[in-house]
């Protein structure tokens, strides 16, 4: 479904990304692990076109979209909940949701897309009308997911949802995100929290300071010695 | 859905009672106080009057255009004054030079100062925050210098007199016949309800998303590039509509009717009013406009108390004194309510 190869990607001179080779397959969930600074984030960046790619390609269902404008991206079934959650502060959550569905072309689709979204997340349908700011942590996380779902985007790119997060809501949202995969969503996820990344998803990418420098299968992943002794803690 | 919509208004305190009142109830009261504007040049007010109303009128257009980039956008310009000098001086020009029809010259000028919006909107893209502010400052800046010493076009530092007032159907517009004051009345109606409508579509979402958070708005989707400079073009549009009416009403102008202090008396207006808010420009407008003239008396002292009165409010009221957000929420077209309703999202017959 998508296809990542080759690429290189630089803030002014410091090269972040490093021939970095990625695929994702329809229906999976797909993790990308590593710790801070090893260009994970940037990875996503790359594939909304919101950070350049100086090399290499980017193809979503073999459509060449390396450095095509976000707008274009969007609309063209990707979406992004992005890192520490970015939502609209001063805006409703209704609002929020209403500029998710922004590259929407079909008006008819936006009720499906709320009532989608809001069984999905009961609590931000008993939070319309309140303003994203004043929303706790997790909702403002459900929020950030809601939105990115609303534009109906068959990849769902999400970075870091576990951050700032208390443990017993760590887990509801990945139990979300199972669900989401279960609806027929492929999903990207970056995340820091190896442990719940690796039991999360099918196959999974360690990033090291912009390269990759293992990927396979999640459960073979959590067998390895090496992950084990430098993310897993074990 | 009912509960969750309704709470937030009940218990916010009065403030939004008087909204959820007025909001309520504006199908009345909007079309009974356009009545009433009607009205005012028949109320036997002498010439002095009608003047304020009339420059009330011009400020309010000014208001709401730089609300538009500046309230909803996000986007602070300190060069409005420029659009309106454009607006001016192009329907001046059209006017004595090229024999145009007054009210030709009207939207010709506009739509030039739209142009130099779009100019001015192309630094936007690079620019954010103070920076650009600073770069709208030196682009007001730079026009009147234009305006100023380019004697052959603009009549320089003498400025351009004896600007003929408009025909309507044989009666030469006047401040006292009110000719002057009903056009303004029908410009202010046509750039409110323009206002409305941009501020309630798709593109007026588009400008409070990158106001709210620029990257954001980018990663649903939103050509925030494209956005920011269609604001700067409607602000211009709208501004230069104003510079338009105003040269023939005064008949001369020159480059200093369009300093910086223009500029910045329409940012105290909209920031005093609220910004992000329409009402807001009608009453910061009406305010700044009345309060030099009903303090006269305080002579030079008036400004001293103008200050005193915007530090109190920055200190106190910071979003301005009608700037509270409207919490009355979102209103779908026909078709999604009743989709919605059909979902059990909406209650029904809403």
């Amino acid at each position: 479904m998508l296809k990542i190869s080759g690429l290189n990607a630089f803030y002014d001179n410091v090269h972040a990304l490093k021939s970095v080779d990625l695929e994702i397959k329809q229906g999976e969930i797909v993790s990308l692990i590593g710790s801070n600074g090893a260009g994970k984030t940037t990875t996503l960046s790359c594939i909304c076109g919101l950070v350049a790619a100086r090399s290499g390609s980017i193809t979503y269902r073999d459509k060449d979209i390396t450095n095509s404008p976000t707008h274009k991206i969007i609309s063209g079934g990707i979406g992004l909940a992005p890192e520490g959650r970015e939502v609209f502060p001063g805006l409703t959550v209704e609002e929020n949701l209403r500029l998710g569905a922004y590259a929407r072309r079909d008006p008819g689709g936006l009720a499906d897309a709320y009532s989608r979204v809001y069984d999905l997340f009961p609590r931000l349908k008993e939070r319309t009308a309140q303003a994203a700011g004043t929303l706790s942590g997790g909702e403002q996380q459900m929020l950030a997911i809601g939105r990115a779902l609303m534009s109906g985007p068959e990849l769902l790119l999400l970075d870091e949802p576990s951050l700032g997060l208390a443990p017993n809501l760590v887990l509801m949202i990945f139990e979300l995100i199972r669900e989401i995969n279960k609806q027929g969503v492929t999903i990207l996820l970056v995340e820091q929290n190896a442990n719940l990344a690796l039991y999360t998803s099918n196959r999974t990418y360690v990033l090291e300071t912009g390269h990759v420098v293992i990927s396979g299968e999640s459960r073979d992943l959590l067998k390895d010695e090496g992950i084990k002794k430098a993310y897993l803690g074990q | 859905m009912e509960k969750n919509t309704e709470e937030p208004l009940k218990t916010a305190g009065g403030l939004y009672r008087v909204e959820l009142f007025f909001s309520k109830r504006r199908m009345i009261l909007i079309p009974a106080a356009f009545i009433l504007f009607l009205a005012v040049p028949l109320m036997g007010f002498n010439q002095y009057i009608l003047r304020i109303f009339t420059v009330i009128g011009i400020y309010i257009i000014l208001s709401l255009a730089l609300n538009l980039v500046a309230g909803y956008t996000g986007q602070l310009s300190m060069g409005n004054a420029a659009f309106y000098a454009i607006g001016a001086y192009t329907a001046t020009l059209l006017l004595l030079r090229g024999g145009v029809n007054y009210w030709l010259t009207i939207p010709l000028a506009a739509v030039l100062a739209g142009f130099c919006g779009l100019l001015l909107g192309l630094p936007t893209f690079r620019l954010r925050g103070s920076y650009l502010t600073i770069v709208t400052l030196g682009f007001g800046e730079i026009v009147r210098m234009i305006l100023m010493n380019w004697d052959s076009v603009t009549n320089g530092t003498l400025g351009i007199r004896n600007i003929p007032a408009p025909d309507f159907f044989g009666i030469t517009l006047s401040l006292r016949n009110g000719g002057f004051y009903y056009l303004v009345l029908f410009l202010v109606v046509l750039v409110s309800a323009a206002s409305w409508f941009i501020v309630n579509s798709k593109i007026g979402r588009a400008f409070v998303s990158i106001r709210e958070d620029e990257i954001a708005a980018q990663m649903m989707g939103i050509r925030t590039t494209k956005y920011k400079a269609l604001a700067f073009v409607l602000s211009a549009f709208f501004s230069g509509l104003a510079g338009a009416f105003y040269a023939p009403m005064v008949g001369y102008i020159d480059s200093n009717s369009f300093t910086f202090e223009v500029s910045s008396q329409i940012i105290s207006m909209a920031i005093l009013g609220g910004l992000g808010t329409m009402r807001g420009m009608f009453f910061g407008a009406a305010v700044l406009i009345v309060f030099p003239e009903v303090s006269r008396f305080l002579m030079d002292y008036r400004f001293v108390i103008y200050g005193v009165i915007l530090v109190l409010m920055m200190r106190f009221r910071p979003q301005g004194l009608l700037g509270w957000q409207p919490r009355v929420p979102v209103r779908f077209s026909k078709t999604v309510r009743s989709d919605l309703m059909r979902e059990g999202i909406l209650p029904e017959g809403e």
